[in-house]
């Protein structure tokens, strides 16, 4: 019975894309446009399964690729958002616990907060080159603001009293930002690192077209050229799903570090 | 027998940003504390006694007058002097048993002596069962009763007490005055109670110091001599009782003249 009822579950989550592919597959093959316009999702994935084993080398020299590409983009993502979480979490903590900090540090970052990401690319490229680096600076750059900023909050929101209690039990200032600080902070540290995820992929592939020679941004960039849109779909579909995993290990960790914050705000209806 | 807390002269004046003025919370205050008493600070609200505790504590300090526990003055917060706040204040990603412990923990004792350590103060305050729950999960009577248990592990030279159940249900408020006491009596504790219930300071205190209104001073300080547990019923009891309300009342009177009085023709606010 809870088989059944699991089931008819994943059925209600899978009618709408269900009812998308499909409604694409009939009006691709309808004729209304050329086929390489718009190729059907099942070329798309006779497309990408070649990309990803080589099945009849249609890709021509990406055939069996797939799993270099995404390695390439997700290490490019990883080490950008590492460096982002690990700084933005310190200097944010720092900047909303010691005042002079905020007031030596804050009105910088503040300046350069607005500025987009994607506008640092042309400094980027003369810094670093034409390689991994651009790509991790810029990922760094927009995953570090909104960490930076949720973890400032995050301090500034934690309750005096709790800080009275620890300096009470014989807390000193490093246990104190330590044991107190930093779990309290937590939750909306996460929240910030949530937005950095999305932030981080669109990131490092607008890098990836631009200033890198790899990755799965560039076989997009480089299929448009060659007019092979099926691949083009098939890399766009490649960061989604790999977008979608990063946020739901983030989601499974932050379950696992968040389980003492029994919510009590509302429950959507059913 | 020398005072466990011996206040002298003390006055706190606060910058009320708002009115770009200084007020005067507490003026004049002088006390005394012996070990093992059970003193209830009683006053209305803004009358300074939570002041006046966050000065025993080390959180705020005196602008004038000192503040000595067992004849050290008091400069910082210290476990020598612990707290049970008006909220519970416990971690909230930290289990009871944690929370309990996290005294030991700041100290870095291994974490299975910090658990076995705890076990004993849980079960003083009757929370066996609920170790490993998180403070989210339970009860604010039940969270008082963390905060309490993790103030006896500190094992202070006196326990300070904030309100601490002015915002449970009353039966839950009498099952806690109850066992109050009995901590108290088996530890030989010396605590200091701010309450604004008379009820409570009559139930709890070996002694009850009557604050005025702002600026909070001593109004007069009763010695309550009736035996534990006490018979909320009974003629000394209600006696007592009579003659502190009569206080407060009096009290409630002078602040009102003097507030009609500030704002009086003339005076323009």
């Amino acid at each position: 019975m809870r088989l059944l009822a699991a089931l008819a579950k994943r059925q209600e989550r899978m009618f709408v894309p269900v009812v998308l592919v499909a409604g694409w597959e009939a009006f691709s093959r309808s004729g209304h446009l050329p086929p390489s316009l718009l190729p059907a999702p099942s070329q798309v994935l006779w497309t990408w399964a070649d990309w990803l084993l080589s099945i009849d080398e249609s890709t021509q020299n990406n055939a069996g690729r797939w799993c270099y590409d995404a390695l390439a983009s997700a290490g490019r993502v990883l080490s950008g958002y590492a460096i982002a979480a690990v700084s933005g979490i310190s200097i944010g903590i720092a900047i909303g616990w010691w005042r002079w900090v905020e007031r030596t540090f804050e009105p910088t970052l503040q300046l350069l907060r607005p500025i987009p990401p994607v506008s640092w690319i042309p400094l980027a490229i003369i810094w670093f080159g034409i390689a991994d680096r651009p790509a991790v600076f810029l990922v760094f750059l927009g995953t570090f603001f909104p960490v930076l900023m949720n973890a400032i909050h995050g301090v500034r929101t934690t309750d005096r009293n709790l800080i009275r209690a620890a300096a009470m039990m014989g807390a000193s200032e490093r246990q104190m930002l330590r044991l107190v600080i930093l779990p309290g902070a937590l939750p909306s540290i996460f929240a910030g690192l949530r937005i950095g995820v999305g932030t981080a992929w669109m990131l490092t592939v607008t890098a990836e077209m631009v200033a890198v020679k790899s990755g799965l941004g560039y076989v997009l960039w480089d299929s448009y050229y060659f007019l092979r849109y099926d691949m083009v779909i098939a890399a766009m579909a490649s960061i989604g799903v790999l977008g979608f995993l990063t946020d739901l290990c983030l989601k499974r960790l932050m379950a696992v570090m968040l389980r003492w914050n029994t919510s009590t705000t509302m429950q959507p209806r059913t | 027998m020398s005072a466990a807390i011996a206040i002298s002269g003390v006055r706190k004046l606060f910058r009320d940003g708002a009115r770009d003025a200084d007020v005067l919370a507490i003026d004049g205050v002088s006390l005394s504390v012996r070990p093992g008493e059970l003193l209830c600070l009683l006053g209305p609200s803004g009358c300074g006694k939570s002041t006046l505790l966050n000065m025993i504590a080390g959180f705020e300090f005196p602008s004038e007058g000192t503040i000595m526990v067992d004849g050290g003055l008091v400069t910082s917060p210290s476990a020598d002097r612990g707290m049970v706040f008006q909220q519970p204040t416990l971690m909230p990603w930290l289990p009871v048993w944690d929370n309990v412990a996290f005294h030991l923990k700041l100290k870095n004792v291994p974490r299975k002596q910090r658990r076995m350590a705890a076990q004993r103060y849980i079960e003083i305050v009757q929370l066996a069962g609920f170790e490993n729950h998180f403070p989210g999960q339970l009860s604010g009577g039940m969270a008082q009763r963390v905060g309490i248990a993790r103030v006896l592990l500190l094992n202070p030279k006196v326990i300070l007490m904030d309100e601490p159940f002015s915002s449970l249900d009353a039966q839950t408020k009498l099952e806690m005055q109850e066992e109050l006491v009995a901590i108290w009596q088996r530890f030989a504790a010396t605590i200091v109670f701010v309450t604004h219930s008379v009820e409570e300071a009559l139930i709890l205190g070996t002694g009850i110091a009557v604050m005025t209104h702002r600026p909070g001073r001593i109004r007069e300080l009763i010695k309550v001599d009736i035996p534990y547990p006490r018979d909320t019923t009974s003629p000394a009891f209600n006696d007592l009782k009579r003659h502190i309300l009569t206080l407060i009342r009096e009290e409630s009177r002078l602040a009102r003249e003097k507030m009609l009085k500030a704002e009086g023709p003339g005076a323009g606010g």
